[in-house]
């Protein structure tokens, strides 16, 4: 347990999981501190719901460990480990009250009669279902049997709280309420809780952390800031947020060539002549009021405008930079002070800070 | 090669998942319902199949049995009087389901709602019934018998219409499901198209539900291939297969060549049965295709024909049933045509009494309750069973095996299995309880599929939940799946009831002094010449099955008010 901080509450190592010949999961690491919201990320087919349901033993993993709160739990079946779990169906019992739907963890237990029907109420409360607690799941909207699940799940207040997609099936105004009750109510409980969803947006908004995942393995850990804002590999560059990518080379360390143009930024450890993708997002080109002669100033022309509610994204071209062309997002605001329109010309600045520059083949 | 595995293992070694205490309890009724398939199913076939191999002593003889059967000109001509009179019914049967069904599914003919009622009809009675009516129609001393122009009833011709009679409405089924899952916009492309009616038939029509009847004729064949029934009333010196297991059997008390007719019998059988599998699995590719249900328009020269065509045929039904129901009421056909209950009075009879019915309702009761229990929570452990998938798989074979093994095969393959003094389940021998198994075993298959296709349309994650809620799943199988399958369950225990009712192929080698039951009697006053009890008693069970189909519907209607609200649409 050397590497290991001790605030680790589940700690995944190695995880492999195959179908047949097919990896699903190809040797997965991961800790997962006590309280935290984590969010699984990535696109369809990644894995993402197959991790989720090994660690739930619903799926047991082909090699690898999982501990939780200390305790081996690899092998072990769902029901001998702690968790509650929600499903992008809910798989709420259709022929159950919503009040019965909640209690059915609790009833197993050995619990006194009157502190279910207090825990119950405390959890319809919770969730603001009170008033709802005699309808059947098929008389209520989305959302509430969306919470409805949830409180199911948290019912017998498990130290591990996994969320498979459960806003997918919701229209979009109430799954942005939801995020955040979800986000609010884990706080206040302090579940640690690990929601997959392939939304980026839910996963920036919700998340203490994100786990970007493409096929079957990991490509970054991190922040939503720092996903976003230094993300790790071209791949998560890509699938986050927008990016602009172009081919250039390293021509001495700190300063790297695209077309004619030279833009310093911090190029590590790699040599002079290494080829490389550079990456900024559109949001991070500025434009300029006039040339000064400061680097990482270009010279370019609007080529094409989408306007897109608070602002333009601006296809942007550059005779420094060949057939290359950067997409900028201007807002409204700054569009009307330049009044800029298709085959205006002005200067823009890459800031060096955030250049991000991924190895490329060849 | 086996080395480099053996380090990659070492390197990495696999999880093994622990067996919880759900899989155990769960592993052990698959154990129980294991045993049970094996004595019920496959130890009798396997008995059965060596006792073809052996001579009376009981040593190997090889295929001497066979070689026997197949150079006694008057035991291989039953084979092929079986296959070419089940292969003519099933046509004749098919043709006229396909007409009906049409006019079910694809034209606005007026009181269609009769039309499934009467068609329904044959279900509920033995297959006995016709063979009787049929005697009272056309034979000797028969209202009609000169229709025939000087042809005798026993024989081919009587086999032919009692066995459509009573298969009608199996085929029926197939073909109305087969064309109702039509695609609406392939007949608006043909109208497009200016495609004329007749080659849209069959360039749209046919082509759609091919699979539908190809699967109803193989079923067809089957039931008629293997019915005794009908061949026995009304078959005279026809031999059929079935028919000649129950000579040899009953008759001469050669075991060894009963044996070897049923496998005679059995292949068949078995090879319709394969190829229908095959046929369906693509029937359900068709299915799941997303397609706008058709809307049959008026055609008044259409619509007049199907209505004189399925008058007919409803008239062809009520006249059987209602000529039964006229020969149960009557004194002394064809010279006292008074009405009397007289033939009621079954303790007069010497094909059995009063007792037999009430033996048979006991049975039909047992068999659905005991049957429903085995089989939907069977298929929940197939279906819905964690790992062990060799064991779940397993079971869904054996289950699926029953529906080609025919009733005469199954009744003889017990009593070799169960009358052996050294089976341990040889108590069972002569009693209700075999009566019970071998019902509930001939009508496995059906069940099993009814409930499996049920679980699957539940949501396969309320398992995972009530794992991660430590509920024990017997809990949530009480409290949420039977609440949630009941009507599939109502279903599959209201087909054991009526089969188990009407049934006689596996139980007439089966049943003791105490346990006749009245379908056998049936066979039994006919067998004695006394026609009208014979018929009486028929009546008695079709009152029965209709009654119980009633009730059902009833159940089943409060069953859904009561749950509407929690049920969706
Ligand atoms: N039972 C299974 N048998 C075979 N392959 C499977 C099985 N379950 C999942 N897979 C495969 O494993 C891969 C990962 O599946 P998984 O369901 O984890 O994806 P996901 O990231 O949750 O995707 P989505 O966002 O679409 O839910 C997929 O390629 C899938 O086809
Ligand atoms: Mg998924």
């Amino acid at each position: 347990m050397a590497g290991t901080a001790d605030d680790t509450f589940l700690q995944i190592r190695d995880l492999t999981k195959k179908f047949g010949s097919f990896t699903a999961l190809d040797s997965i690491s991961l800790d997962i501190k006590e309280r935290e919201f984590v969010c699984f990320l990535g696109p369809s087919g990644c894995g993402k719901t197959t991790l989720l349901r090994a660690i739930a033993g619903l799926d047991i993993q082909t090699s690898g460990t999982i501990r939780q709160a200390g305790k081996d739990i690899s092998n072990l079946p769902p029901e001998e480990r702690d968790f509650g779990i929600v499903f992008q169906s809910y798989a709420l019992f259709p022929n159950l009250t919503v009040n019965k739907n909640i209690r059915y963890g609790l009833e197993n237990q050995k619990i006194s009669a009157d502190k279910i029907k207090a825990r119950v109420a405390e959890l319809l409360k919770l969730v603001d279902l009170h008033d709802q607690d005699d309808k059947y799941p098929a008389q209520l909207s989305g959302g509430q049997q969306q919470r409805v699940a949830l409180a199911r799940a948290i019912a017998t207040s498990p130290g591990l709280l996994l969320l498979d997609e459960p806003l997918s099936a919701l229209d979009a105004k109430v799954r942005v309420h939801l995020r955040g009750e979800i986000k609010s109510l884990q706080r206040r409980l302090g579940v640690t809780t690990i929601m997959v969803t392939h939304d980026q947006e839910e996963a920036l908004t919700m998340a203490d952390r994100i786990v970007v995942m493409d096929h079957g393995s990991i490509e970054q850990v991190g922040t939503p800031k720092e996903i976003y804002g230094k993300p790790a590999t071209s791949f998560v560059a890509d699938f986050i947020g927008t990016m602009n990518f172009v081919d250039g080379k390293v021509k001495a360390r700190g300063a790297v060539k695209v077309g004619k143009a030279v833009f310093n930024c911090d190029t590590g450890t790699m040599k002079a002549g290494t080829p490389i993708t550079v990456a900024i997002r559109p949001e991070d080109i500025n434009a300029q009021d006039a040339r000064k002669s400061d680097d990482n100033l270009i010279d370019v022309k609007v080529l094409d405008m989408e306007f897109l509610g608070s602002f333009d994204r601006v296809e942007l071209g550059s005779t420094v930079l060949g057939d290359t062309k950067l997409r900028a997002d201007f807002s409204i605001n700054l569009v009307r002070r330049k009044n800029l329109s298709v085959g205006s010309e002005l200067p823009v600045r890459l800031p060096g800070d955030l250049i991000r520059l991924y190895p490329r083949a060849g | 090669m086996s080395e480099v595995t053996l380090a990659a293992a070492r390197a990495v070694p696999l999880t093994k998942p622990k067996v919880g205490r759900d899989d155990w309890i769960m592993r052990g009724w698959m154990l129980v319902l294991a045993v049970f398939l094996m004595v019920a199913v496959l130890l009798p076939l396997y008995v059965m199949l060596s006792k073809s191999f052996e001579n009376k002593a009981g040593d190997f003889i090889g295929l001497a049995n066979f070689q026997e059967y197949f150079s006694t000109p008057a035991l291989f001509l039953s084979a092929f009087n079986s296959l070419y009179l089940s292969a003519f019914s099933s046509i004749l049967v098919m043709g006229i389901a396909f007409v009906y069904a049409y006019a079910l599914t694809r034209t606005c003919m007026p009181f269609k709602w009769f039309f499934k009622l009467v068609a329904a009809i044959p279900l509920l009675t033995p297959s006995l019934l016709s063979g009787i009516s049929l005697v009272y129609w056309f034979g000797r001393q028969g209202v009609a018998n000169n229709l025939l122009f000087g042809e005798s009833i026993y024989g081919p011709i009587g086999i032919v219409i009692g066995s459509s009679y009573w298969v009608f409405p199996h085929a029926l089924l197939i073909v109305v499901t087969a064309l109702s899952v039509t695609d609406a916009r392939l007949y608006e492309a043909a109208i497009a198209l200016r495609t004329s009616k007749i080659k849209t038939f069959f360039t749209v029509t046919i082509p759609g539900c091919k699979y539908g009847l190809i699967s109803a004729g193989f079923v067809t064949f089957t039931l008629i291939f293997t019915d005794f029934g009908v061949p026995k009333v009304i078959g005279g010196n026809f031999n059929m297969l079935a028919t000649d297991i129950y000579k040899q059997v009953i008759g001469q008390q050669n075991f060894q060549m009963g044996a070897v007719v049923s496998v005679v019998l059995l292949v068949p059988a078995v090879l319709a049965f394969i190829v229908d599998r095959q046929v369906q699995k693509k029937q359900v590719a068709l299915l799941s295709s997303r397609a706008v249900p058709f809307e049959p328009t008026p055609s008044k020269g259409r619509d007049m024909a199907m209505l004189v065509f399925c008058s007919i045929i409803a008239l062809g039904i009520l006249a059987m049933i209602g000529m039964a129901q006229f020969a149960a009421l009557i004194k002394f056909w064809p010279y006292n045509l008074e009405l009397t209950l007289s033939n009621y009075d079954f303790d007069l009879a010497n094909g059995g009494g009063w007792e037999s019915y009430f033996n048979s309702i006991r049975m039909a009761l047992y068999t659905a309750v005991i049957g429903t229990v085995i089989i939907f929570f069977g298929a929940y452990l197939v279906e819905k069973g964690r790992g062990f998938s060799f064991g779940r798989n397993a079971i869904h074979a054996i289950a699926m095996l029953p529906l080609a093994v025919p009733g005469m095969v199954l009744g003889l393959a017990y009593i070799f299995f169960f009358n052996n003094p050294a089976n341990p389940f040889n108590f069972v021998y002569a009693t209700m309880i075999i009566l019970v198994i071998v019902t509930v075993t001939h009508f496995y298959t059906v069940g099993h599929l009814t409930a499996m296709t049920a679980l699957k349309q539940m949501d396969p994650e309320f398992e995972s939940v009530s794992a991660s809620l430590k509920t024990p799943f017997q809990r949530t199988f009480i409290k949420v799946t039977v609440p949630v399958c009941l009507p599939a369950i109502l279903d599959i225990s209201m087909y054991l009831f009526l089969n188990a009712m009407t049934t006689v192929s596996a139980v007439v080698f089966l049943y003791s002094s105490d346990t006749t039951l009245a379908s056998v009697a049936v066979l039994n006053m006919d067998d004695q010449g006394e026609l009208a009890f014979a018929a009486a008693m028929a009546m008695m069970i079709a009152y029965t099955c209709g009654g119980a189909r009633i009730l059902h519907m009833l159940v089943s209607r409060v069953l859904i008010t009561k749950t509407q609200s929690w049920r969706r649409r």
